[in-house]
């Protein structure tokens, strides 16, 4: 046999041991989970906010943070979506590809990328703190905004610099102003958009650090936007941290429905995904 | 079907390039509506990019009512002149500009002249058709819901109406809700046409339209171009001489942003006047 097709045939081995690798991490997290969270798990923990003692063995749920969680998300998507796309359409339709302004921006948005969500929290904290705000769901979702922006910015602007001039011009040339030509914009970059929402509502609704002081945490289901509310992550980390079994149990069983939740939306959003991507040219 | 006495081993005919099709079309049928008058004329154009003389001093005039074709080897200028008359190359960075456009007696390049007007005088039909991200019907409606028109029954007998002056009307009519992407290529390109139409342009600017496509799908565009011409002025740039030669009723030869002719077709293709557009009649360059 000729070098090349033993190399064709190494290399395919190998990617496939790569993928296969990956797909042993989420099923050995997912069995770990599963084998510690599925005998803590019954519908009081998803329908019912903790009662008195709940952190040392009490009854109730942890339904508190699963809607603290949802709102955040909820709320931080929204606002990180209408920050980002006018941002991600600006920079494509109205500056030039050679823009310093947009330069800068993409190096803006890719260092606010890597800052972890702790500092954010502690940034958004000390704001909190000069205008005399307690934790609470708003100071949650501001922060979650700020951790999601760059991610919305990123993956959409990722697919927007490759809109098709022609495109562009096609809209301009019917009579379209550039403000006009958003309608073809968005439907162009939709399958972007969907997929940058996926992203982001994955770390949002992961994080624990940035909402642990603005957020707060709280045992009842936030009534508005001052009261404090309480997160699936942090209610995993507080009941992690009890020395009771039982307790920990919980956690796993916590940790369990966060996942769920982020497997719904994910197949949701691929749905939504398709869908959109259907009239992309 | 005009008849050409030149003698160059270019000549073609519509005839002969398709024959394989096995139908001609005949020219002398279509006569205009000569109430509209529709006006392109350019005076002392000099465009710049950067530090590149890319046109100078152009002079012209579009006649209506005719297909203008801009002929010149790559590189000539042929597709900023096209993109300069809809404005679409102010986007360009490093564009300067001095002389004027005049479109129907207005300038456009003077300041109080809205470029949403200009544009929509101006049907342009680009090299690789370029449908809007969505259905079939609304590639049609979005043009004329940007200029007002909401009437949704209105819309509906736009977008019949469009269709079936692209000959597109058959082949989709079941199925005007589905994305235009779906389309062939041949199909897109048609659609860009009718969706250009269908706001009503006095102008239609066609940039090397058909070299994307397939034989039969160019046919059909030469066609409809030639069916089109007695309500629009086409301004067609061509890199392929034997379309030229086809469906040309007045040709603009360019040659490193300079226009060196200008003329009814049977002038330029039978007597050139210029050496230079001899030459490159004759394949000397390209």
């Amino acid at each position: 046999m000729r070098l090349k097709f033993i190399e064709e045939r190494i290399a395919k081995i190998l990617m496939s041991l790569a993928s296969l690798l990956v797909i042993l991490f989420v099923v050995s997290i997912l069995y770990t989970i599963l084998k510690r969270g599925m005998p803590a798990l019954n519908w009081d923990m998803a329908t019912k906010i903790p009662e008195g003692g709940y952190y040392n063995g009490g009854g109730g749920g942890v339904l508190n943070a699963i809607m603290g969680s949802l709102f955040i998300v909820l709320g931080s998507t929204i606002l990180g979506l209408l920050i980002s796309i006018p941002v991600v359409f600006y920079m494509n339709v109205y500056l030039s590809k050679t823009s310093k302004l947009a330069y800068i921006s993409r190096l803006a948005f890719d260092v606010m990328f890597g800052i972890p969500s702790i500092v954010y929290g502690a940034f958004a904290f000390s704001i909190m703190i000069y205008l005399g705000m307690r934790t609470s769901l708003g100071g949650g979702i501001l922060v979650i905004t700020l951790l999601v922006i760059p991610i919305f910015i990123r993956s959409m602007d990722e697919v927007a610099q490759h809109l098709p001039k022609d495109l562009l011009d096609a809209s301009y040339s019917l009579g379209a102003t550039k403000l006009e030509t958003i309608k073809v914009v968005l439907l162009q970059i939709a399958p972007g958009i969907a997929t940058a929402t996926l992203l982001s509502v994955g770390r949002a609704i992961g994080d624990a650090a940035g909402v642990m002081f603005t957020a707060g945490f709280t045992d009842s289901i936030p009534t508005s936007l001052s009261a404090p509310a309480a997160t699936l992550p942090l209610s995993v980390f507080f009941q992690l941290s009890s020395p009771s079994a039982s307790v920990q149990d919980r956690a796993y069983a916590s940790a369990l429905i966060l996942t769920i939740i982020v497997l719904i939306i994910s197949v949701l959003g691929r749905l939504v995904t398709t869908y959109f991507s259907k009239n992309k040219i | 079907m005009k008849e050409f006495q030149y003698k160059n081993p270019t000549r073609a005919t519509w005839a002969e390039d398709y024959s394989f099709l096995n139908n001609d079309l005949d020219n002398s049928k279509l006569e205009g509506d000569k109430n509209k008058k529709s006006n392109l004329k350019v005076t002392d154009l000099n465009l710049y990019i950067h530090q590149h003389h890319i046109l100078k001093n152009v002079s012209l005039e579009i006649p209506d009512n005719k297909i203008t074709c801009i002929i010149g080897p790559s590189g000539c200028g042929k597709s900023t002149l096209l993109k300069t008359f809809n404005r679409l190359i102010d986007d360009t960075e490093g564009i300067r500009y001095d002389g004027s456009i005049w479109v129907d007696d207005v300038d456009i390049f003077d300041k109080k002249t809205e470029i949403t007007d200009i544009r929509k005088k101006m049907g342009l039909l680009s090299q690789r058709p370029c449908p809007l991200p969505m259905s079939i019907y609304d590639n049609i409606t979005f043009g004329c819901k940007l200029h007002g028109i909401r009437n949704k029954k209105r819309l509906a007998e736009i977008v019949e109406e469009q269709l079936k002056a692209v000959g597109l009307w058959e082949e989709v009519k079941d199925r005007l809700h589905a994305p235009a992407s779906k389309l062939s290529i041949g199909q897109q390109q048609r659609l860009c046409l009718a969706r250009g139409l269908a706001v009503e342009p006095e102008f239609i600017l066609a940039d090397e339209a058909t070299s994307a496509l397939d034989p039969i799908s160019s046919k059909h565009i030469e066609e409809l171009f030639v069916e089109l011409k007695k309500d629009y002025a086409i301004i067609l740039v061509t890199h392929t001489l034997r379309q030229a030669l086809r469906i040309a009723d007045h040709v603009i030869f360019m040659y490193l942003g300079k226009v060196i002719e200008a003329g009814p077709a049977d002038e330029i293709f039978n007597n050139p006047k210029e050496e230079l557009t001899r030459k490159y009649l004759e394949g000397a360059f390209s």
